[in-house]
Parts: structure tokens; sequence; C-alpha cells
């Protein structure tokens, strides 16, 4: 435990664990919107990106702790946030909308226009 | 039965003792016994107790919060946090997760005695509440020469 929580000031370790951030995920008709809790992920330690068809959610977590600090209770043994999702074709992977603030992250990711729904009138 | 087997070093039973009690260490409770006011896993905000011998340092891992609405309390060593976040989720949606706490919490610790309630300094960024309070002069290290 004593380690983990003094490597918070330090790039993180590959080999640690990651945080799995947890996520509102909702559907309205011009896309998708995921809202993430990334507490101590600032502007510039965020990572979002898209390759193929997979989204990448990434962040680094960053608070200010004496290098000399010992920890005495440590419910986050981590200082990563990863999660990843497999988008289908009909959203927009290029034009996917991002913002930070106070640790919660929000990702709107639209429809392509033609994918959006259309009420289908049921003839009588 | 199973006195036996965790009897063998290297056994399946003993190295799942042996794992329960790095985490039980890990987590600072073993060998001593749980705090009252401990709570049980999965409490909402996390929080992080960092310690040195100027100060001690609680991290609330609370995103996406209006920190003048929080409450937070000190009396002798006991730090008591308390706020809420509700979470709309009304509208005309289609939900596939809701995974993100909603509603009011409160968490309390227990920090080492030696705090001084009247120097405490709150701060939030990035969705961390950083409680930082100074410990008496007295309970600092000196170096004790011997004449």
């Amino acid at each position: 435990m004593n380690d983990q929580t003094k490597t918070e000031t330090r790039p993180a370790r590959r080999d640690e664990v990651a945080l799995r951030p947890p996520m509102d995920i909702f559907e309205d008709a011009e896309g998708i919107t995921i809202e993430a809790d990334m507490p101590g992920v600032a502007k510039d330690r965020l990572h979002v990106q898209v390759e193929a068809n997979t989204l990448l959610i990434e962040g680094e977590v960053q608070i200010d702790l004496p290098e000399t600090a010992e920890a005495l209770y440590a419910d986050v043994r981590s200082t990563r946030y990863s999660r990843s999702f497999t988008l289908s074709s009909e959203l927009q992977a290029d034009n996917i909308d991002a913002a930070l603030k106070d640790g919660v992250l929000r990702l709107r990711i639209p429809k392509q226009p033609e994918q959006r729904p259309r009420r289908i009138e049921v003839k009588t | 039965m199973f006195g036996t087997f965790a009897g063998f070093p290297g056994t399946f039973l003993n190295d799942l003792t042996r794992l329960q009690r790095e985490l039980d260490e890990s987590l600072g409770g073993w060998p001593y016994a749980a705090e009252l006011r401990s709570p049980g896993r999965g409490a909402w905000p996390p929080l992080n107790i960092g310690s040195t011998p100027e100060r001690v340092d609680v991290y609330l891992f609370a995103p996406g919060l209006d920190p003048s609405r929080l409450d937070i309390s000190l009396q002798q060593n006991l730090l008591s946090i308390a706020g809420e976040r509700r979470i709309e989720r009304t509208g005309d949606v289609r939900r596939y997760r809701n995974e993100r706490f909603s509603g009011e919490f409160r968490r309390t610790v227990t920090l080492p005695d030696d705090v001084d309630p009247d120097r405490v300094d709150a701060s939030y960024r990035d969705g961390v509440l950083h409680v930082s309070v100074e410990r008496r002069e007295a309970a600092k290290p000196r170096r004790i020469t011997v004449s």
C-alpha cells in the first residue's frame, strides 16, 4: 500500500492494475453520451482515442502528496484509469466531443445522419 | 482437516491465507481490529490518507461536486465529510449503464491523535477534495543528542 500511494505524484507504472471508471451511458435520437467518473485526472492527463472501431478512455491520477508521505489508508490503489468499448459503424467515431470538468468526463458520440431513427408509419 | 492443509508451507490453503493476510495488511487492517466507523467495501467516495511528520493529508475522490456545498467537520481528530451528488436520470433517452454514484454520502475517518483541528486546509481540484491537517509541534520527531 505504501508504495502505491508514494508513486501518486510520479508517472504511472505500466504494470499497475488500472482502475475501471464508473460510467453512465445513454442514447438519444442523435447520438450516445458517456459520463465517466475520473477524479484526479487533469485535462493534460486524459487520453481518449479511437483505433479501428475501439474507443479507449485512459487517464492518469495526479495528486500532490509529499514524497515522504506514508499511507495510513487507501481505497484507491492505482493511479491509472482505463476502459474501452467497441463502436458500431452507425456512430461517427471521428466526430467525438469530449469535455472534462471536476473529474467527470463527458463524451458525446453522434450517429451518422442517415442512421438517426425514423419513425416508421404503419399503414392501416 | 483444514488445519492439516494450512500446516504445509506452499499448499493451496496456505497461499490463500497468506494472500488474505497481505490484502488485509495493505488495507491497514491486520492484525488490528477494524475501526468502528470504517465502511464496508465500495463506499463512496473512496478516500486515501497520507501522513508525514508535519501533517496528515486526506484525499476524497469525489468528482462532479460543488465544493461549497460540502459539509466538512473536524472534531478533535475525527474528520467527517458529507455531501450530496444527485444525478438526474430522466429524459427521453435509452439508458444502458447507470454505474455512477447518486445520492447523499458521508464518510468519517479517525486521524492520528496529534492533529491540530485549528490548522486545517481544504481544496478541490479535478474532482478530488484534499483536506490537509497540520500536526502539533510536539508530535514531530526531534533529534536527541547524546552528550
